[in-house]
């Protein structure tokens, strides 16, 4: 089955054989593949419904599929053709659902996903609210095909886009659509990329080069991991696709080595598709050559920028340089490169496919199309969400996210990894897209949105941020290296009670100094944690400093660990206690000595009777 | 060989390596890389005969062994454990976890206990935000991580390290 594909007919027919061999009434069991559900042993379970189909001599096809999205309730398995629904699915189920929903369509009560807030129990996949409220127009080929398979892409629609413009569109016409639909950068900026290949067309050098940015570096964002393991087909075809509207034959994709399920998923898929003729010379009979190489990234933050990106694919440190010239003029070799996002790819393959006007039609006035964000922290559903460009922060956490866990009250919403900011209640009918975030202090990123509760502090999260991107700073330029350590050691002051009101307005001064005089996008939209929180949160910074007091009781320097009346005098944390600072005996009431304690919260965590406090 | 192997390595472990790319500058991060998972760490010769075989400065490969958070100098525990400190994980508590495994092992983030037994790592994300916070621990993932949760995990090596020892 490994025959190249000779022309645009060929595809066509080998397509049309792939569907009529498929038969929609036959069982299947689609097993979720993704990092999360392979944490909790989806491998395993994948395994056992494999051995349990052959040892039954049964005719029940079981898939491994990309990331679902819902990674909270994983394991996750769709039994088809009933599409039922079942979540934290482990192998001892397995004989039972092919005892009973495989064989008899019974549904299996305890396996349904139910609502924590309501109780109430969903039987289909697309009438769970996490998913009901969501337009996974990416995501969705993410539970329908399997990966590893190119025929199951193709057999999904797959190189259908890429078939219809080799044979009847002019590359210019390619831009000319992208540029249409509206199509903007998914890494950060927002950038028309309809433009970016514009520039990239016109500029003179040979060769061109296209290029995959999969160095997702923002930490509490997985999208792109789950889109090049869920579908790399839909990443190569973007690809070529671009390398065709700007006459590029070589292209690489610079990948995290962190996601090593997203590295060999995509390797299968790029040899895959060199051995079906879709990569190579004369890509489906036709006068164009287009190759992908893979580079793994190395573990620095920085990379995902894209001149140091650049640096790194030739073989140097990867630290940024002044733009202009810009990649599109001067990128990889001192040669026009286009450089796009993973998420950005895999639009590009829907927008040829579906037409330009139809993505046009989806989104707000400024930003088209949808956007993937990963909603993950104090929420109840966590995982992957794709909504229209436009969807309220609200309809994001509390619809589809289903409202904070434990009960717990709403403080503030992140997005935009370390460069974004921090969004408090009143913005929760934000309709989000790139400009709103941009003038409410945030932005959009690469679509992290960790959501933060009561307990959550926020100066303890601009430290965090702070401290992250003091790490990851490649040095080369005085106002992040130096800006950074200065804005740190304020941030510390804060954080541990040895700072005054003058802090704060140190911080406040230095902040918009970084931004303004750093050489890259690292630098320059550092401050923005730091200044959106002191913008919404000012009070709980003035508690830290004027009262010496963590309202969120995370600072460890402002907080006592005390033990209450709840307490059964169990033992178990004055066992625990590395420091032996609990005493107390059996079935009484135990005591913390606060000048043992280091606040390591090893007390809170173990107390099973909720007897210590924290403030 | 393990982890503890002294600059006194096995070079020929590199041939296959070198084979599989170019022998260029831009071969080089994904050699270093490939060495690092052989050798666990990347000790001087083996620095030396990349340099020598991509035909780049000596300089140029220490310049990137050491600007690069995947490479380490020093060899490495015959355990790995990684916590996550990604936001969303850091959000749910992952530094008292840190501090957890420093305390037990008697090492800082970062470092390796003096018998080579485990090398306690941090990392910025691992991309598995809704199982936060993730500890990795040889490879394996321990979801919604808790200190009794990775008492267990570390435990199971701690042990199995011994009995190795003893066989």
């Amino acid at each position: 089955m490994t025959r190249r594909i000779t022309d645009a007919a060929h595809l066509e027919r080998l397509r049309a054989e792939l569907q009529a061999a498929r038969d929609p009434a036959r069982s299947a069991i689609a097993v979720c593949a993704g990092t999360g559900c392979v944490a909790y042993g989806s491998r395993k379970l994948a395994a056992a419904f494999r051995d349990a189909v052959t040892a039954r001599r049964v005719d029940v096809e079981v898939r491994a599929t990309g990331c679902h999205g819902f990674c909270e309730r994983g394991p996750l398995v769709v039994v088809f053709p009933s599409r039922i629904f079942y979540q934290r699915v482990q192998p001892a189920d397995v004989e039972e659902i092919l005892d009973r929903t495989v064989a008899k369509g019974e549904v299996i009560d305890r396996l349904l996903y139910a609502d924590p807030t309501t109780g109430r129990k969903y039987v289909h996949e697309d009438e769970v609210p996490f998913y009901a409220h969501q337009h996974r127009l990416i995501l969705g080929f993410n539970g329908k095909i399997d990966p590893e398979s190119l025929d199951d892409y193709v057999a999904n629609g797959g190189y259908r886009a890429l078939a219809r413009t080799l044979t009847s569109m002019l590359p210019e016409q390619v831009i000319e659509a992208v540029t249409k639909a509206g199509l903007r950068g998914r890494g950060g900026a927002g950038f028309p990329t309809g433009r970016k290949w514009a520039l990239c067309r016109q500029a003179l050098g040979n060769p061109k080069y296209v290029v995959c940015n999969a160095d997702e570096g923002d930490p509490g964002a997985f999208m792109d991991r789950s889109v090049l393991e869920g579908n790399p087909h839909g990443v190569i075809e973007g690809m070529i696709l671009g390398a065709y509207a700007i006459g590029a034959h070589e292209g690489y994709v610079y990948v995290r080595n962190e996601y090593p399920l997203a590295v060999e998923r995509l390797s299968l898929a790029v040899e895959a598709a060199r051995a079906r003729g879709l990569l190579g010379n004369n890509i489906l009979g036709r006068d164009f050559s287009f190759d992908i190489q893979i580079t793994r990234g190395a573990g620095a933050f920085v990379c995902g920028e894209e001149t140091a990106l650049i640096g790194s694919v030739e073989g140097n440190r990867g630290q940024p340089r002044f733009r202009p010239p810009y990649p599109a003029q001067s990128g990889l070799w001192g040669k026009p490169t286009v450089i796009n996002n993973v998420e950005t790819w895999v639009n590009v393959p829907l927008i040829l496919d579906r037409g330009p006007d139809w993505y046009a039609g989806i989104g707000t006035a400024g930003s088209k199309g949808t956007k993937i964000f990963s909603l993950v922290g104090k929420v109840n559903n966590t995982g992957l969400v794709e909504v229209p460009m436009g969807a309220t922060l609200r309809h994001i956490v509390f619809e589809i996210g289903g409202g904070i866990r434990d009960g717990r009250a709403f403080k503030a919403v992140q997005t935009g990894g370390p460069s974004g900011g921090c969004l408090p209640a009143e913005k929760l009918d934000l309709q989000i897209d790139f400009e709103s975030l941009t003038a409410a202090g945030s932005m959009m990123g690469s679509g992290g949105m960790i959501v933060m509760d009561d307990r959550t502090c926020m100066v303890d999260v601009a430290r965090y941020f702070i401290d992250f991107l003091l790490e990851e700073s490649c040095g080369k330029c005085v106002p992040c290296r130096e800006g950074l350590t200065q804005m740190s050691h304020l941030l510390h002051a804060i954080t541990e009670g040895r700072a005054t009101d003058e802090t704060l307005a140190s911080l406040e001064a230095l902040a918009p100094v970084v931004q303004d005089a750093s050489l890259c996008a690292l630098g320059q939209t550092a401050p923005n944690p730091v200044l959106s929180t002191i913008k919404y949160f000012r009070d709980e910074y003035l508690a830290h400093i004027r009262d010496r007091r963590c309202p969120a009781a995370v600072c460890k320097s402002l907080i006592t660990y005390t033990i209450n009346d709840k307490c059964t005098g169990c033992m178990v944390c004055a066992r625990q206690c590395p420091e032996h600072a609990i005493t107390g005996e059996r079935k009484k009431l135990h005591v913390i000595d606060p000048a043992k304690c280091t606040r390591c919260g090893i007390c809170h965590s173990v107390c099973k009777f909720d007897a210590v406090d924290v403030r | 060989m393990s982890a503890t192997v002294e600059p006194t390595c096995d070079l020929t472990k590199l041939d296959p390596i070198l084979a599989r790319y170019p022998a260029e500058r831009r071969s080089l991060v994904m050699v270093l890389q490939d060495a690092q998972k052989t050798y666990q760490y990347l000790p001087r010769p083996v620095l030396e005969r990349i340099a020598e075989a991509l035909k780049v400065p000596r300089s140029h490969v220490y310049h990137l062994a050491t600007f690069y958070k995947a490479f380490s100098l020093e060899p490495r525990g015959r355990h790995i454990c990684t916590v996550c400190l990604g936001t969303a994980c850091h959000v749910r508590g992952a530094l008292r976890l840190v501090e957890h495994v420093e305390r037990r092992a008697g090492i800082k983030a970062g470092a390796t206990t003096p018998d080579l037994e485990l090398t306690l790592e941090t990392v910025n994300c691992v991309g598995a935000c809704a199982l936060g916070p993730v500890v990795i621990v040889d490879g394996e993932y321990v979801g919604s991580a808790t200190t009794t949760k990775l008492d267990k995990a570390l435990k199971g090596i701690v042990k199995g390290a011994v009995e190795e020892q003893q066989a």
